[in-house]
């Protein structure tokens, strides 16, 4: 299916929890769409026999600036070779997003990072702990205003 | 006797008095400095005698903040060395699939000629990258043999990069828009001259290892893949394709010049057990080093001429906008996603890389197995940890 197609089928499905389709004057087309509904629409991609977004490739944090952050999923179908990419923004102050790792087992370590790098909270989750980074790091050091700390546990970390 | 040597049923174990033998799972450490787990890789297996039970992976042991470094980069090409040190075994490969997502936020095309010698470097990485992986996959199962012949090839065709760029390992070889350096005058003649060499070689490594009787006990009929958990765990490279699944996005999603040539996509058959087995995923691995040589010397023998640097931006600002692009590399699927925000250094870059990925499927496709398989299947994945932590 063509994005178009993939646009109007979301959109008959789910009206205005489509925020946004872009195609034209971005150097890739992509969805903006509500974050409540994302595990609905992700649902819907996954299973649809038209759609049947069975791989996902990709699953990336953004920090937006302007107080939002970012989760984009990019996504693949193996049946009928297409792809999407699929964004959602979420408040900065409360980022709480539905995980999709019911969906695509893979979504797991991607949303483990997410967490770890932004401090984007997957609810319902299986094992939400950090991936990368020790337990016991302070704060998420990807996002835009996190500030190096210097020290980590007592020992001087120059930077 | 144990009333239940087998552990079949659920009945708790007796001595011959009748006195019950109090069981329990052991949880034990593998790594992170164990030298089966190819790095700072730390397995929590938990375990019933030899059986193993659950793995849960820890990984981070060397997370160098590639990420949060190339957002403070002053500008795009320089993210490119430390792209190298993702995947320090195939670093051309990265540094491609970089310059690729680059090339697409600024809408640049590249001289024919830099296309020809970006393929042949990433297929000769990709065949120095398999040596090494089936060379210490052979250490792992417990054949020291075979890993010095494929070093004392795999060190020929670091001769080559060293030639072209000085370097062995980390190349700083493809930049957007171009290369580096052209090719050194002697190389074309010296690349085939390595192609002829090498290829009678495979046939020696198959009679050394691969069809070694000891070797396939060891790995055929172990971790078994399934074509749809790999899919839905989003296993790329030899990992899907041990698998049966036919996906080569240098086939399906052809990048760079890949249409232009004559090669074919080997798959997991099953041949000496099941589909998907640890002796399918290293079979693949084989068989892409006599494709990859198939497509070097088809590039070598129409190189053209040209320019390799008239397509590097001075400055490069591209404008907002994201991409995610992916292209092969021998352990599967190089993602980047580059976020630009119009200044001249990365908004945002995520690297999706292949043995992260590839990783996460590790638990599901080694419970029930002996602790002795947990190296057999770890080692068949093929992962690199600079690139699983970043």
């Amino acid at each position: 299916m063509t994005f178009d197609e993939i646009t109007k089928k979301l959109r008959d499905a789910f009206g205005d929890a489509v925020i946004e389709a872009q195609s034209e004057g971005v150097p890739e087309a992509f969805l903006k769409v509500a974050p409540a509904k994302i595990h609905e629409i992700a649902a819907l991609l996954h299973d649809d026999p038209d759609l049947r977004f069975d791989y996902l490739m990709c699953l990336s944090g953004v920090d937006n600036g302007k107080e939002t952050l970012g989760v984009v999923y990019h996504l693949y179908s193996m049946v009928h070779r297409h792809r999407l990419a699929l964004k959602t923004d979420l408040p900065a102050a409360d980022p709480k997003l539905a995980t999709v790792s019911d969906l695509w087992p893979t979504a797991n370590w991607h949303e483990r990072e997410a967490w770890d790098m932004f401090g984007i909270v997957f609810e319902n989750h299986p094992d939400l702990r950090r991936i990368l980074l020790p337990e016991d790091y302070p704060g998420h050091p990807l996002r835009k205003d996190f500030k190096v700390p210097g020290f980590y546990n007592g020992m001087k970390v120059p930077y | 006797m144990p009333s239940d040597p087998t552990g079949t049923t659920d009945a708790p174990l007796t001595t011959s008095t009748g006195r019950r033998i109090r069981t329990e799972e052991m949880v034990l450490n593998m790594g992170p400095q164990h030298p089966s787990t190819h790095g700072v890789l730390r397995l929590e297996l938990v375990v019933d005698g030899e059986i193993v039970v659950d793995v849960i992976p820890h990984i981070g042991y060397l997370h160098r903040c590639f990420e949060k470094h190339s957002e403070a980069m002053t500008n795009y090409q320089q993210v490119i060395p430390y792209c190298d040190r993702l995947d320090y075994l195939a670093s051309m490969n990265m540094d491609w699939a970089y310059a690729l997502a680059g090339e697409k936020l600024l809408g640049i095309e590249v001289p024919e000629r830099v296309e020809y010698i970006r393929v042949i470097m990433a297929e000769l990485q990709r065949i120095a990258s398999h040596l090494l992986a089936l060379g210490t996959y052979g250490l792992d199962v417990g054949a020291f043999t075979p890993f010095l012949f494929m070093f004392r090839d795999r060190e020929k065709i670091l001769d080559l990069f060293e030639m072209t760029c000085g370097a062995r390992l980390l190349y700083n070889y493809i930049w957007i828009g171009g290369l580096s350096h052209d090719l050194p005058p002697d190389f074309i003649p010296k690349a085939k001259a390595f192609c002829k060499y090498f290829r009678p070689n495979i046939k020696e490594f198959n009679d050394l290892l691969t069809f070694n009787e000891i070797f396939i006990k060891r790995t055929a009929n172990v971790g078994i893949l399934p074509a749809d958990v790999a899919v839905s765990y989003a296993c790329s490279g030899p990992m899907l394709r041990g698998s049966g699944v036919k996906f080569d996005l240098r086939k399906d999603e052809p990048y760079g010049i890949y249409d232009k040539f004559a090669w074919e996509v080997p798959v997991g058959t099953g041949e000496v057990g099941t589909v998907g087995d640890c002796w399918d995923r290293y079979m693949v691995r084989v068989r892409e080093m006599e494709q990859s040589l198939n497509i070097i010397e088809q590039a070598l023998d129409r190189i053209p001429e040209g320019d390799v640097k008239s397509a590097v931006p001075r400055r490069i600002r591209p404008p907002a906008g994201d991409v995610y692009v992916r292209s092969e590399s021998p352990r599967g699927e190089i993602g980047f996603y580059l976020v630009s925000d119009g200044t001249g250094s990365p908004y945002r870059l995520k690297a999706r890389s292949p043995a992260f990925v590839n990783l996460s499927v590790c638990p599901e496709i080694c419970r029930g197995y002996m602790i002795a398989d947990i190296v057999a299947i770890v080692g068949s994945v093929d992962i690199v940890l600079g690139e699983v932590d970043r």
